[in-house]
């Protein structure tokens, strides 16, 4: 034992505040206290970041970016700033460092050498804010097109249709001035292009600019690679947007040599509707139905998450109380249900894009209407469910699923919800999920199709920032309800579910194993729920509709069923004026998931491809935000 | 040995196929008759297909579904104040909602210019409302509520999707048949099945509130149905004279809303 007393401490084995000393200590001159009201973590000077990324994630072991994301500070210190969350993959809380840039000319170096998991991240950080990364190799829009004028996220830009900075709009009450918003804006007046652009180009420039991201920039007529046996011509082939394997509006740009892919780059954007600025102009509580909108198979995950984030804010206030434990429990029992329901789509389909067509599906879908009938009783809405509130939930749920007749031909049906939710936990969903279990797992035509197809090595997913069941498939055995347990999770019994192959087969098996691993936890919640009937579901007072949240920044993260689902935000109101977020930042799951999707491909076959994507489980509502 | 996982697999896909049959043996074919079978047939027991023959027959749904908010006015024949709005304009509503698709224009004293609690036109954009049922969470006075009807398909947008406040009242009668559950857990919370302002003054002054919502009084009082009935009557009666068709009273909507759209565009013309 004397030994370890004279060793160096290890620099893993530090914490936040010890890391950030160590930081400190090594880069006086470059690191600083982030010591605005409210706010964590170091500001880094951003002439040395990529050498201290380095150091934090080589020494002091923060090997995964959660997200990385800007924040356009104009007219409180006019400056740009980029946000990053590292964490440890063995779990803990995150180190939180800036960079710090002027507006004009905003220019940070990339971490993407570091993290490639940034490389979207920052490229969307470009595309939406302006900063230039330098040392990024392939910066270029993400979620707009090349002909877009300016960068929507910096305050001063407004939108087509735009009315006033913030909701709610003066028009509204109490004078009512009705109108259709195209009345006042015909379209087409509010189109703008870059003064540079050649309008008659348009599409040979956004497609050109495509293929030479992708390191070709060539004719491809002329390339005539002569192979061992037999002679393929190289060629790219477009897939998508619209395509019934990609999940909705998704592009991958494919490059072929014969039938095995060289390149692959996803191409998204086609359902961009810039969520994070409508989230600024909304208030704290406009936001939780905006958040159905982005995976809106797991709504109630994405409720969460946001609640979860400005809960911490209200935290610093005075005010604030925290969600009773009853409403913890509800919010458990939505968040599980909602991965089962989304954990049977996703192996629905996958076996879609197997070409089982709808018969797997079909019977997974078949499960997940029960889980439905369920929301919509208690929350209203069987997909929107817009159920969450800071401090509680929206409603207790009701005695019993009861519906009344109000169409014609409408069938009533009446169920108590206790008995129901027992049956439903106890015998339907773990019976049902053996069924797929039995139906598809010792199938040999899935088997050939998915074993050893996609591997993604585990240094890799950390390394591109991969989560959830991708990062978990491929021998990590990261969660964030484990790594840094949030809710009522600490005093439930279940385990972190991984695979060790890191292939197609391993995706799909490891969502079987989550979906038993989340009737393990809902029976749990069964008798919780049960033991807390009749108690609180809402902290504090319910019809309070503009929270005053206090100024600072958090960072609140869940374990989506897609992965780690993050929201930024960040308050600078004023006790007095307007009470909305400055900043809103989503970090997807099936955005960042992304990122290594190109890798994955590689060397495969275009059947492949669809497969590979079927594993990641996207949502394109998610994706492109 | 090769092929027995599909086999295996194959053997569910029979099973649903026979479960299909043997629920329909169960009920001896009355499986698509009757409420009870319904609610098994749509419930946790169901096996094998469970496809509803929608428009034929359509799931009912709960009580706390949401869809496009309505008004909750006064029934006609209500003894205090027929057909009066619950809505007093405050405008929560309206400042709540996520995508601002409401409108309400606050009455004002024409002498006095004071604000009176009452609605003079409500607009909600249902192309815009987003079904998130917060105007009707945060209503204080339980005057907006969330619909029931899905059906809404229309042949024309621009002219029928601003719903204006005839369209939006429905009689409170209407809000207790969608949802009797909640809306006996308001009026408890509420004091009484009136309006909260009413309820107030009532219990000032002394005078006793309504121990039912006024269409129960009315269907258990004979009298009452009568005198219901006859006003009813006469107002069909006056209806049947009056001059006023379908097509006027959509040209006078139109031209309260040609009205407020010219007021806006005033507003905005200001403002930039």
């Amino acid at each position: 034992m004397t030994d370890q007393a004279i060793m160096p401490v290890p620099t893993e084995a530090l914490d936040t505040q010890g890391a950030i000393d160590w930081l400190k200590d090594k880069y006086p001159e470059a690191v600083q206290d982030d010591t605005r009201q409210g706010y964590g973590g170091v500001v880094v000077d951003r002439s040395q970041l990529t050498k201290i990324a380095h150091a934090i994630r080589d020494d002091l072991g923060y090997d995964y970016l959660s997200s990385a994301t800007a924040v356009d500070y104009l007219g409180i210190s006019d400056h740009i700033e980029m946000v990053y969350h590292a964490y440890r993959t063995a779990g803990g809380p995150p180190l939180v460092f800036k960079a710090q840039t002027p507006r004009e000319n905003a220019e940070i170096p990339s971490v993407v050498s570091v993290w490639p998991g940034a490389d979207f991240q920052e490229r969307e950080a470009y595309d939406l804010f302006g900063i230039q990364f330098s040392g990024h190799p392939n910066l270029k829009r993400i979620l707009l097109w090349e002909g877009f004028d300016g960068h929507p996220m910096r305050k001063d830009w407004q939108e087509a249709y735009y009315e006033e900075e913030h909701k709610p709009f003066e028009s509204r009450w109490p004078k009512g001035w009705v109108r259709r918003a195209e009345e006042l804006n015909v379209f087409g007046k509010n189109v703008r292009y870059p003064a540079d652009l050649d309008l008659s180009r348009l599409t040979d420039v956004s497609e050109d600019s495509l293929y030479k991201g992708m390191g070709l920039g060539v004719d491809v007529q002329e390339i005539v690679q002569e192979g061992e046996h037999i002679k393929t011509d190289r060629l790219i082939v477009n897939m998508g947007p619209h395509h019934p394997s990609t999940h909705g509006v998704f592009r991958m740009i494919a490059e072929l040599d014969g039938e095995t892919i060289e390149a692959l780059e996803p191409v998204m954007g086609y359902l961009h509707r810039n969520h994070e600025k409508i989230g600024e102009r909304n208030a704290w509580l406009m936001n939780i139905p905006f958040t159905d909108r982005l995976d809106y198979i797991s709504s109630m995950g994405n409720n969460m998450g946001y609640v979860q984030a400005v809960e911490k804010l209200l935290a610093q206030g005075a005010r604030y109380t925290p969600p009773t434990y009853r409403a913890e429990v509800i919010r458990v029992l939505m968040v599980e249900l909602t991965r089962i329901v989304n954990h049977l789509w996703a192996i629905g389909f996958l076996l879609n894009d197997l070409g089982a067509f709808f018969t797997p599906a079909l019977y997974a879908i078949a499960e997940r209407e029960k889980v439905l009938d369920f929301f919509e009783a208690t929350a209203g809405s069987r997909m929107m469910c817009n159920y969450m509130r800071f401090q509680g939930v929206a409603k207790d749920l009701p005695e019993r699923i009861h519906s009344t007749a109000v169409t014609v031909n409408d069938k009533v049906r009446d169920y108590n919800t206790m008995e129901f939710l027992t049956e439903l936990i106890n015998e339907r969903l773990p019976r049902s999920i053996d069924e797929l279990d039995h139906f598809l797992t010792e199938s040999e035509i899935i088997k050939t199709r998915a074993m050893g197809v996609g591997i993604l090595p585990p240094e890799m997913a950390i390394a591109y920032s991969a989560a959830g069941p991708l990062l978990r498939a491929s021998n990590v055995p990261y969660d964030v309800r484990r790594a840094e347990p949030y809710s009522i999770y600490p005093e439930l019994d279940f385990d972190v579910c991984v695979r060790p192959n890191g292939d197609v087969y391993d995706r799909y098996l490891i969502r079987l194993d989550e979906m038993r691993e989340s009737v393990r936890i809902l029976k749990q919640v069964l008798q919780r729920l049960e033991a807390t009937h009749g108690e609180d579901i809402f902290s504090g007072n319910k019809a309070i509709y503009m929270p005053r949240v206090p100024v600072g920044e958090s960072y609140g993260r869940v374990e989506n069923p897609k992965g780690e689902l993050g929201f930024y935000c960040v308050s600078e109101g004023d006790p007095k004026g307007p009470q909305n977020p400055w900043r809103y930042h989503v970090r997807a799951p099936s955005f960042i998931n992304l990122t290594p999707l190109g890798v994955m491909c590689k060397g495969h076959k275009v059947a492949d491809v669809v497969v590979i994507l079927g594993s990641i489980d996207i949502v394109l509502g998610e994706t492109d935000r | 040995m090769n092929g027995t996982g599909i086999l295996k697999g194959l053997g569910v896909t029979l099973k649903h196929f026979i479960q299909t049959y043997v629920d329909d043996i169960r009920y001896g074919g009355r499986k698509y008759l009757g409420m009870e079978n319904f609610e098994v047939r749509q419930g946790l027991k169901a096996q094998g297909a469970f496809t509803v023959q929608y428009p034929d027959e359509k799931i009912a749904v709960p009580e706390r579904f949401r869809f496009v908010p309505f008004l909750v006015v006064n029934e006609d024949d209500h003894p205090d104040a027929p057909g009066k709005d619950w809505c007093t304009s405050c405008g929560i509503c309206a400042k709540v909602c996520p995508p601002q698709c409401i409108w309400i224009v606050r009455s004002e004293d024409p002498v006095t210019k004071r604000p009176v609690p009452e609605p003079e036109a409500f607009f909600i954009d249902i192309d815009i409302c987003m079904n998130c049922g917060y105007c009707a969470e945060f209503c204080p006075f339980d005057a907006i509520k969330m619909d029931h009807d899905y059906e809404l398909a229309d042949f024309d947008r621009t002219g029928t999707h601003i719903h204006d406040k005839p369209k939006l009242s429905k009689p409170y009668e209407y809000y207790y048949n969608i949802a009797p559950t909640t809306a006996a857990e308001e009026a408890q919370a509420r004091g009484g099945w009136e309006h909260p302002d009413v309820i107030k003054a009532k219990k000032k002054s002394g005078e006793p509130v309504m121990e039912q919502p006024w269409f129960m009084l009315r269907a258990e009082d004979p009298e009452a149905r009568a005198r219901a009935e006859a006003e009813r009557a006469a107002k069909a009666a006056a209806a049947a004279e009056s001059t006023v068709s379908e097509a006027d009273i959509a040209a006078e909507r139109q031209a309260r809303r040609a009205e407020a759209l010219a007021r806006h565009r005033a507003w905005a013309a200001k403002k930039n």
